[in-house]
């Protein structure tokens, strides 16, 4: 029991004119239950596409999706994953806990129902005072963990995440990797992730997906041997520099593929 | 509690009026200097009014000052009114339907390009001269462009992160315009007001001075100067310059109300 699927997945955008762009060909990945996937690779590799038809927000053009054993497009419909982004996207015109509320709210949750969950959410990402403040008041450290309560807050078992501490400086990255997991751990949620740094990926997840371009496909999973629990030794201990050099290695091999080509752009080494 | 708020809002004036003196003293020292340059080159009045005799029929006239200005007034009124409401409501239809935007962008564009006020003789040939339609009409048409155009663009440009996590929670098109859209558009909503509302004054009195009605401020103008009456004939302009910041103050309590809590 899986819980999603892609199978020979290709997403060509512009079919048949001249600007065509093989954006993913022929990918397939198979995520457990519980398991934090990131997908890791040079932009233009096609992992925010991958993303986004697992979120059906984009149809493949061949091959299929399924999320929690549905089609992607119902698991959509029922609301079965969250989503978070590189910008928190909260929205301006709304205080904290209305945020999290909104997806409630287009679930047709009572009132009363939604400002429980916003507590319990709040509870959970360790913001609880903010309740009635609005987004601007907030750093963009604390923004982005509301906009992981929101993604979290109808409970769905799958959370996709599209770099989302990509804006934030070094320290509050690190708490926030920390926090992730945390939260992920509480409430049992499946995780694909996209980023651009090694380390990131390597200290967050159960496999790294390593994605190379033109045409967008996945290269290599690497498995990250770094136990269920991880801490702030976890970025001293061995497996952990271990992982680092697979993911890295496996990274200049589709660098040197395409080294006549195009360097390895948007690859942070950090 | 309410102390503190109490305290709090004191010094608030107190800020706005130390931020205001500048601006006061320099207003009073133009005054002044007004004043005295009319005495000083012993200017005459069909040249040049002193303040204090402008002030003076202000005061004399003030009752004709009133009620020229409630004319004016609800002439700038009606159209500032009737005019955000069919603004509002084509801003919706536009942004629903994007072909319509591209057919009436380029009257849009055409409409502002001549000087509007001409249209007011058209209008006064098309109703009788004695009817306040062609200055409301003429209002109108400014402030429904002004609106147009401002509240289209805050419906129609949303954050992409906010439109794809909508989409992610499988939200309706009237749901994404009731929940994002509106929401993005109401400060666009107040910055056309901002703009119309001075906007609507000055195209009621300048629509008085293409003929009809003898009975708004822009009409009063132009008669004094007529007459001769120059100092009259400033004491209406300061009229007007009341009526236009009225208008203006308005739509600023008004925005600052509707968006509290919000970041500027």
């Amino acid at each position: 029991m899986s819980a999603l699927e892609v199978l020979a997945a290709s997403k060509i955008f512009n079919q048949g004119t001249t600007k065509q762009v093989d954006a993913l060909v022929d990918v397939s990945l198979t995520v457990q239950p519980g398991e934090f996937v990131s997908l890791i690779g040079p932009s233009g590799c096609g992992k925010s596409t991958l993303l986004r038809l697992i979120a059906n927000l984009l149809e493949p053009t061949t091959g299929s999706v399924s999320v929690n054993k549905k089609t992607a497009a119902q698991a959509r419909l029922d609301q079965d994953y969250g989503m978070a982004f590189q910008q928190a996207g909260l929205f301006d015109w709304r205080t904290v806990s209305k945020n999290i509320e909104l997806p409630l709210e287009l679930k047709g949750w009572e009132k009363s129902r939604r400002e429980t969950r916003a507590k319990e959410m709040l509870e959970l990402v360790k913001l609880p005072e903010f309740a009635d403040l609005y987004p601007w008041q907030l750093s963009g450290g604390m923004q982005q963990r509301i906009a992981i309560a929101r993604a979290l807050a109808s409970h769905p078992p799958l959370l996709l995440m599209d770099e989302p501490f990509g804006a934030l400086d070094e320290m509050t990255r690190e708490y926030m990797q920390g926090e992730l997991l945390r939260i992920c751990g509480e409430t049992s949620t499946t995780v694909v992730f996209v980023t651009h740094s090694i380390p990131e990926a390597v200290y967050l997840s159960n496999r790294v997906v390593v994605m190379s371009p033109r045409p967008g496909r996945i290269t290599k999973v690497i498995e990250v041997g770094l136990g269920a629990t991880r801490n702030e030794d976890t970025r001293a201990a061995e497996g952990f520099f271990k992982g680092i050099t697979a993911v890295r290695e496996a990274l200049r091999g589709t660098h040197a593929e395409h080294a006549a080509a195009n360097a390895v752009r948007g690859v942070e080494d950090r | 509690m309410s102390d503190k708020t109490g305290t709090l809002a004191i010094a608030r004036i107190v800020g706005r009026v130390r931020q205001a003196g500048p601006a006061l003293v320099f207003g009073f020292l133009f005054l002044a200097l007004w004043e005295s340059a009319v005495r000083g080159f012993d200017l005459k009045p069909y040249f040049l009014a002193a303040p204090s005799k402008i002030f003076e029929q202000f005061v004399k006239n003030a009752s004709r000052i009133w009620e020229a200005s409630a004319v004016s007034g609800g002439n700038a009124l009606i159209g500032l009114l009737v005019g955000t409401v069919l603004g509002v409501a084509m801003s919706f239809v536009l942004s629903r339907y994007k072909f319509l935007g591209e057919l009436i962008t380029p009257l849009a564009i055409a409409l502002n390009a001549i000087p509007i006020f001409v249209l007011v003789a058209v209008l006064n040939n098309m109703y009788s001269i004695t009817s306040e339609i062609p200055r409301r009409v003429m209002v109108t048409l400014v402030v429904y462009f002004i609106v147009l155009v401002n509240v289209a663009k805050g419906l129609t440009q949303v954050r992409s992160t906010h439109v794809e996590l909508m989409k992610s929670y499988a939200a309706s098109d009237f749901q994404i315009l009731r929940k994002v859209r509106v929401p993005n558009a109401v400060p666009f909503l107040f910055t056309a007001l901002k703009i119309a509302a001075p906007a609507s004054v000055i195209t009621a009195f300048v629509s008085e001075y293409f003929g009809g009605l003898q009975n708004g401020l822009g009409s009063r103008i132009t008669s004094n100067i007529a007459n001769a009456k120059n100092a009259a004939a400033w004491a209406y302009v300061l009229g007007a310059c009341l009526l236009g910041l009225a208008f203006y103050i308005v739509s600023i309590i008004l925005e600052s109300v509707t968006r509290r809590g919000e970041a500027k």
